[in-house]
C-alpha cells in the first residue's frame, strides 16, 4: 500500500459516502416528504410579497467580475509559493541568497502588481 | 478471527479506511446536529432567553427526572428537526432551472464533508494511523476542495431565477475567493517552519506540550486564518449571502425541506471542518495540553482523539459566540479587510517568517 495512487482510495470511498448521503437524503425526503402543491402564489418568485419585475438574474455590477479576475491572478501565485515555503528551510542550507532572493524578487513583482490595482481603485467599494 | 486481516493488506486497508471513514462521518453528523443545538443554546444564554427545551418523545418522558433534564437541555430536538426536514412540503418553483436548482445543495454539502479526510484526529490506534488519508499534500487537497463549495452556492443562487437568491449568490461568491486569497497566504509562513505539507507532519512538529504550538511562533497566521475562515463559512460578522435584514436568506431563499437543509448542514460541516483546520495548523492538533509524545498503548491513542475533539468543541463554540456577539459587517467594508488589509499583512508576514529563519540559519551555523 506504499504507491502514491492508493493514498487517495479512502478519499474516493469518503466521497461516495458524502455523495450517496447528499443525494440519498433528497431522494429520500421526496419518497417520505409531503408532495407539494403547486398553485399560482407559490410560483411566484419571493421578494417579500412584491410582483417581481424583470428577470431573476438581473444585472450585477462589474466590481464582482474584477475580484474575479484578480482572484485567478492572486491564487495562481499563491500557489507558486507553496512548493518554495515548503523547501524554504532546506534550501536555506545551500543557497541561502538564491532561496530568500528568488521570492523576495516575485513578491516584489507580485506587490507592484497589488500597488496597480489598489491605485486603479479596483478594491475601493464605495465609489 | 481476524487473522485474514494479516494475511490480505489490501483488505486490512479498506475495511480499516472504510471503519475510520464511517466513525468520522458519523461524528461529523452528530456534532453538525448538536452544533445547531448549541447554537440555539448559546445565543438564548447570551439574549436571555430559555431555548428549545419543550421537545421530547412520548416515552423519555417517562424515565424519571432524567427524561424530564434531558428535555430541558433540549437534547431530543435535532432529531424532531431533521425529522421534519425530510418530512416538509418539497416544493420546486416552477420558474428554477432545475437540474442545477437540485444539484446545488449536493454540491454544497459534499465538498464540506469532503475536507475531513486528510485532517489527523488522533496519533494511533494499535498500529492504524487515526487519519482517513495520509496525503502528503494535505494542505492542498484541503484549499482546493474547500473552493469548490463556492460552485454549491453560485449554483443555487443563480439556479433559483430570484433576485435576493441572485444578488446572494454573487455576493458569497466574491466573498469566498477574496478570503480564500489571504487564508492561502496566512498559512504559507507555517509551512515554511514546518517543511512540509503534510498534516501529521504539522502536527508532529509542535509536540511537547502548550508552548510548543504554532500559534505561538505565527500568531499574525493565526489571527489572519481565524477571520477569514469566518468569512469562508459565510458566519457573522461576515454573513452577508444570507444577510436576513436584506437578502431575506441569501442564496437558499427558494429552497424548502432536505434541500433547505443540505445548506445549513454544510455551513456547519464547514465550521467543523475550518475549526478542525485550526486546531490541527495552530493548537496543536490531537497533541496533550502538557508532555507526552505519542505513546503506544490504546488508552494514549482514545486520549489523543479525545483531545483532539476537546479543542474543536472549543472553536466551535467560538465560531457561535462571536455570531451572538458581533454585529455584520458592510460589503465594503468586508472587501476592504480582504482584499486591503490581509493580503499586504499575509505577505509582510511571510518576509518576515522567510528573513527571520534566514536568520535563524545564519545564527546556528
Amino acid at each position: 500500500m506504499g504507491t502514491q495512487l492508493s493514498q487517495y482510495f479512502p478519499v474516493l470511498m469518503l466521497f461516495g459516502v458524502a455523495a450517496g448521503f447528499a443525494f440519498g437524503t433528497l431522494a429520500f425526503s421526496v419518497i417520505a416528504g409531503k408532495v407539494g402543491r403547486r398553485t399560482r402564489t407559490k410560483d411566484i418568485p419571493y421578494e417579500c410579497g412584491m410582483l417581481p419585475e424583470g428577470p431573476g438574474s438581473a444585472r450585477m455590477s462589474v466590481k464582482f467580475f474584477l475580484v474575479a479576475l484578480l482572484f485567478v491572478l492572486f491564487d495562481i501565485e499563491v500557489v507558486f509559493m507553496y512548493p518554495w515555503a515548503v523547501n524554504y528551510r532546506d534550501m536555506l542550507k545551500t543557497n541561502a541568497p538564491l532561496a530568500l532572493g528568488g521570492m523576495v524578487s516575485f513578491l516584489g513583482i507580485l506587490f507592484v502588481g497589488y500597488v496597480y490595482a489598489l491605485k486603479k481603485r479596483a478594491f475601493d467599494w464605495r465609489s | 478471527m481476524f487473522d485474514w486481516l494479516n494475511y490480505n493488506p489490501t483488505a486490512a486497508f479498506v475495511v480499516f479506511s472504510a471503519l475510520k471513514i464511517g466513525i468520522a462521518f458519523g461524528v461529523v453528523m452528530t456534532m453538525v446536529a448538536y452544533a445547531v443545538l448549541v447554537e440555539r443554546k448559546v445565543s438564548a444564554f447570551i439574549q436571555d432567553r430559555v431555548g428549545p427545551n419543550r421537545t421530547a418523545p412520548p416515552l423519555a418522558l417517562k424515565i424519571p427526572f432524567v427524561g424530564r433534564f434531558l428535555q430541558g437541555l433540549g437534547i431530543f430536538q435535532p432529531m424532531a428537526d431533521g425529522l421534519k426536514f425530510i418530512l416538509k412540503e418539497d416544493f420546486t418553483p416552477s420558474y428554477v432551472r432545475t437540474i442545477y436548482f437540485w444539484l446545488a445543495p449536493a454540491i454544497a454539502v459534499i465538498p464540506a464533508l469532503l475536507t475531513i479526510a486528510v485532517i489527523p484526529f488522533g496519533s494511533m490506534l494499535g498500529s492504524e494511523k487515526m487519519v482517513i488519508a495520509d496525503l502528503n499534500v494535505g494542505i492542498l487537497y484541503t484549499f482546493g476542495i474547500v473552493s469548490l463549495g463556492v460552485y454549491g452556492i453560485v449554483l443555487a443562487g443563480w439556479s433559483s431565477n430570484s433576485k435576493y437568491p441572485f444578488l446572494g449568490g454573487i455576493r458569497s461568491t466574491s466573498q469566498m475567493i477574496s478570503y480564500e486569497i489571504a487564508m492561502g497566504m496566512s498559512v504559507i509562513a507555517v509551512f515554511m517552519m514546518v517543511g512540509d505539507l503534510n498534516l501529521s507532519r504539522i502536527v508532529e512538529y509542535q509536540s511537547g506540550g502548550l508552548h510548543h504550538w504554532l500559534v505561538w511562533r505565527q500568531p499574525l497566521a493565526f489571527v489572519i486564518f481565524l477571520v477569514s475562515a469566518f468569512a469562508e463559512t459565510n458566519r457573522l460578522p461576515f454573513d452577508l449571502p444570507e444577510s436576513e435584514s436584506e437578502l431575506v436568506g441569501g442564496y437558499h431563499t427558494e429552497y424548502s425541506s432536505m434541500k433547505f437543509a443540505l445548506f445549513f448542514l454544510g455551513e456547519y460541516a464547514n465550521m467543523i471542518a475550518s475549526s478542525a483546520m485550526m486546531v490541527t495548523l495552530f493548537f496543536g492538533g490531537w497533541q496533550p495540553l502538557w508532555g507526552a509524545a505519542p505513546a503506544g498503548s490504546v488508552f494514549a491513542g482514545l486520549t489523543h482523539i479525545l483531545w483532539f475533539l476537546a479543542k474543536l468543541v472549543a472553536f466551535m463554540v467560538l465560531f457561535i459566540w462571536v455570531r451572538w456577539m458581533l454585529p455584520r459587517f458592510r460589503y465594503d467594508q468586508l472587501m476592504d479587510l480582504g482584499w486591503r488589509r490581509f493580503i499586504p499583512l499575509a505577505l509582510a508576514n511571510i518576509l518576515a517568517t522567510a528573513i527571520g529563519l534566514g536568520l535563524y540559519s545564519l545564527a546556528s551555523n
